[in-house]
């Protein structure tokens, strides 16, 4: 979490923002944001929000120590977040969401503005992922609201704690096609853990308390409330409880005792046993306990992507990732296993590949908090519902027994690690850097890593460079590796940068962005200059969607229909025509010095490395195909 | 790791070591071809059920009601369609209706999937949020479906008999049409529809099916807890409705 020092830091400059810059006047802020987002329904808002600015300062310089008693709805909202432990909020100003705004600005809540909606979603997931507890954002209705949908999707398909704040028409107005209405509560059902539609200022504050509890609570999610502007503004003097989960609501703890005792013996018979860890384990803090139930028994560890970091990549038992673009090894373990212990994971096809050929041989136990994960995709010999951290701990207690009812040890299991060990050198993860063809990604990857300290944390765009970051970074903690994974959102890079160095400020950020996943949220590189964000962003750059291009390639006989984008802005410019520090690099000799440059800047940077167009992902399993006959190459595939 | 080092590059190229220039690779992804690979023997259906290839076996689909108590609360019934349409599960029926408890509904649901299917459907309603209790009924259950059919009415005394047949009740008689509702399970109804279409039928409405557990047993697990607590008068405060959650352990 962040440190007291650096609260005090961030409030301060975030009150300079709001009163020293030029531009922000009160007055002209409230004139200029309302025009921006509302036409003819603006006006009598503007006034109001004129008189309301100009009042506002006088007793906001006290600052948030006093803080005043709930008045209205939005005031409810504050101090619901306020108890929730809040302290950094993501969003973009809008019409119907400024009774939230002014809301905020008693409270000692940070408000960090995006540049775009997509972003205080992605900056808020990555913050949420950073911290274990949700990230905020918040956006006003219609247009607003709509950009939140990709990074509440996001969230959903990677379960990363987050809550989002809408703004919605008056109630009254509901349902009659309203200037900037559109049904939020309809468009993010499917994709959300549960959403709300506030409707009453009394009790809006302690629906927002839920919505929070909520996607913290049991497997993490997004959650979404819904706010109208009359509920809002709505006067009430209730001040909300703190948090409460709804009441039908339960999240498992422990595992079913005899079912744990069958697990444990299924591991203890079995002659080559393969632990899957998944993003659940960083989720429920279970890395430790994974750890150690690893280690004592000598089982090798493969992870999925989100479960990256779950287990440290330079340990011997680890065999890094399985799945489409996994390392050989992992995917010859987890195709031979004959006995899966699986912990919060819900078996994406991207990790299994075709169903019929995943761990074909392997007895499966699934530890999940989600019952609903059971037997979803791979059916479950042993389900075990619960937190992965309990369930762990009673798996560790129960193989003493089990070894003995066996007659085993695992002791049995040295052949199989001896096997695994062999995968390794059997496909080592490698690339060529022939001197006649440009820089390779895998290389800067590298180069990075060696020159970061192990507690980065590295974001990711999605595509080719995504993969690259993924298998030539050596991760060793949970929480380091924050990408778009279920999802797939390209343009997630940047933002979640943003999101995770606000969450960790003093913690070193690296951002790996492929050229067309920067060119859909760079404009939040304003945002890492305005704050001041020390984030460096690398774009391996090959002027293409490249995983697109690698399709095509493979797959649509190199018909490259709309993936090269020969037509891309000058990254280093760009990034210096919005105040950061841009960077050109192209040759080997110039990586470790670029980089270094790039690191030691005081504020946001941006390599634009140019790498080889022709290189691509390998290894790789075919959608749908069988892990253990991933290609090395095109022509294997 | 590269050994044939045929460049000036400088060959055993360690990489994290020394100067960029060593870090230079060579060699790029080796190994055994695909074709090279040893392979597993083992094989699972597409359920992700692994499989004895001598005996492969697979589950068939069946019909079976589901009942679910969901709070009553705006926008319940659109969570619950939604979440059957985007998990593409096959339903034939839903129906939604008050229960004992004015702060809960009953959905019934029927549905036709392979028992894999059937539990994952349990599992994903238990899993939103306003729903209380989720089950599968058995096939003792007593369920319910009315239709209202209105046929052409130039036979009255034979669709008279018809409708007698099936237990069923005329509601309207003119001089053209005859409309007539009947009760029963899916099959009887079914019938009731197959015997009426000697007359042409004009237009036909169904409910789809509802459904309660038989004898004493309960319906849901939620209600014989609010019953109980009721009944022995343990209640505490205005609140009704305050069953707890039963997503406990997994059930297979």
């Amino acid at each position: 979490m962040v440190p007291v020092s650096e609260r005090t830091d961030q409030v301060t400059s975030t009150e300079a923002d709001a009163e020293g810059d030029p531009a922000a006047n009160p007055e002209t802020e409230a004139t200029e944001t309302d025009g921006g987002t509302t036409s003819e329904a603006g006006a009598g808002t503007t006034t109001e929000a004129r008189v309301e600015a100009e009042l506002e300062p006088e007793t906001g310089a006290d600052g948030p120590s006093d803080r005043p008693a709930v008045e209205t709805g939005a005031g409810s909202i504050a101090h619901a977040l306020e108890g929730a432990g809040v302290e950094h909020v993501f969003g973009v100003q809008g019409g119907a969401i400024m009774p939230v705004y002014d809301g905020l600005y008693d409270s000692a809540l940070t408000h960090v503005t995006m540049a775009h909606e997509q972003g205080a979603a992605h900056a808020a997931d990555a913050y949420g992922q950073v911290t274990g507890t949700p990230g905020v954002c918040m956006a006003t209705s219609g247009p607003g609201a709509t950009n939140l949908v990709t990074g509440i999707a996001d969230a959903d398909m990677d379960s990363d704690p987050l809550l989002a704040l809408t703004g919605q028409v008056p109630t009254s107005f509901v349902g009659n096609d309203a200037f900037q209405e559109t049904d939020t509560v309809g468009v993010t059902r499917p994709i959300t853990k549960a959403n709300y539609f506030a409707d009453d200022s009394e009790t809006v504050g302690d629906t927002v308390g839920e919505a929070f509890a909520l996607a913290e609570a049991g497997r993490q999610g997004p959650t979404l409330v819904d706010l109208p502007k009359d509920v809002s503004v709505g006067e009430t003097d209730h001040e909300p409880d703190s948090p409460e989960l709804p009441q039908y609501y339960e999240v498992p703890e422990e595992a079913d005792a005899a079912a744990v005792e069958e697990a444990a013996r299924a591991l203890a018979s079995a002659e080559q046993p393969l632990i899957l860890s998944g993003g659940g384990v960083t989720k429920g803090e279970a890395s430790p306990e994974l750890r150690d139930f690893a280690t004592e028994h000598g089982i090798p560890v493969v992870t999925t992507m989100p479960g990256i970091g779950t287990f440290p990549e330079d340990h011997d038992l680890c065999l890094s990732w399985a799945g489409m673009h996994g390392t050989g090894y992992a995917n010859m373990a987890i195709s031979h296993t004959d006995c899966l212990l699986a912990v919060g994971t819900r078996f994406d096809d991207r990790l299994t590949g075709g169903i019929e050929t995943f761990a074909p041989d392997a007895e499966v136990i699934h530890v999940d908090v989600d019952p609903a994960e059971i037997s979803k995709n791979i059916h479950a010999d042993h389900p075990l519902v619960g937190d992965a951290g309990a369930v762990l701990d009673q798996l560790a207690g129960a193989m003493g027994d089990a070894f003995d009812a066996e007659d085993s040890s695992s002791e049995a299991y040295a052949a199989w690690r001896e096997r695994c060990t062999e995968w390794k050198a059997e496909y080592p993860m490698d690339y060529p850097t022939p001197d006649d063809a440009p820089l390779k990604p895998q290389f800067v990857v590298e180069a990075m890593c060696e020159a970061c300290p192990e507690d980065t944390i590295v974001t990711s765009g999605v595509g080719q460079h995504q993969m690259w970051a993924s298998q030539y970074w050596t991760f060793r903690h949970p929480r380091t590796w924050i990408s778009s994974h279920g999802l797939g959102t390209m343009g997630y890079g940047l933002p979640s940068a943003i999101g995770a160095k606000v969450a960790a400020p003093d913690r070193e950020v690296v951002c790996f962005d492929g050229d067309g996943s920067f060119l859909m949220t760079s404009q939040g590189l304003s945002v890492a200059v305005r704050e001041n964000l020390d984030i460096t962003v690398v774009v391996l750059n090959n002027e293409a969607i490249g995983m697109v291009r690698q399709w095509q390639d493979a797959f649509f006989e190199r018909r490259r229909m709309a993936s090269e984008y020969p037509w891309l802005p000058d990254f280093a410019k760009l990034a210096e025509a919005f105040g950061a520090k841009g960077l050109t690099l192209q040759e080997y000799d110039d990586v470790a010095d670029t980089l270094q440059e790039a690191r030691e800047y005081d504020g946001p940077a941006v390599v634009d490395a140019h790498i080889d167009p022709a290189e691509n992902v390998y290894p790789m399993v075919a959608s749908g195909g069988d892990n253990a006959q991933f290609a090395l190459s095109e022509d294997q595939l | 790791m590269s050994s044939d080092s045929n460049d000036n590059d400088g060959g055993d190229a360690d990489r994290g070591a020394g100067s960029q220039q060593e870090g230079r690779h060579e060699q790029g992804l080796e190994g055994p071809r695909p074709e090279e690979r040893e392979r597993p023997q083992g094989r699972r259906s597409s359920q992700g059920i692994r499989i004895d290839p001598q005996a492969e076996a697979s589950y068939v689909p069946r019909r079976t009601a589901i009942s679910a108590l969901v709070a009553n609360d705006p926008g319940v019934l659109a969570t619950v369609t939604g979440l059957v349409s985007r998990r593409q599960f096959n339903i034939e029926s839903l129906t939604v209706g008050p229960t004992t408890n004015p702060e809960t509904s009953r959905i019934t649901l029927v549905i036709e999937e392979p028992d894999p299917g059937i539990r994952q459907v349990e599992k994903q309603l238990e899993k939103l949020i306003p729903v209380i209790s989720v089950r599968e009924l058995g096939s003792d259950a007593i369920q319910r479906e009315l239709v209202i059919c209105k046929v052409h009415g130039e036979e009255p005394e034979k669709v008279q008999a018809i409708t007698e047949m099936y237990d069923g009740r005329t509601l309207d008689a003119g001089p053209r049409t005859i409309t007539v509702e009947i009760i029963g399970d899916e099959g009887k109804i079914d019938d009731a529809i197959d015997a009426y279409r000697q007359f042409g039928i004009r237009e036909l409405a169904r409910t789809g099916g509802t459904a309660l557990a038989r004898g004493e047993e309960w319906t849901t697990d939620a209600e014989e807890e609010r019953y109980e607590r009721l009944v022995n008068g343990t209640r505490t405060g205005a609140g009704t409705g305050t069953e707890s959650r039963t997503n406990g352990a997994a059930d297979d």
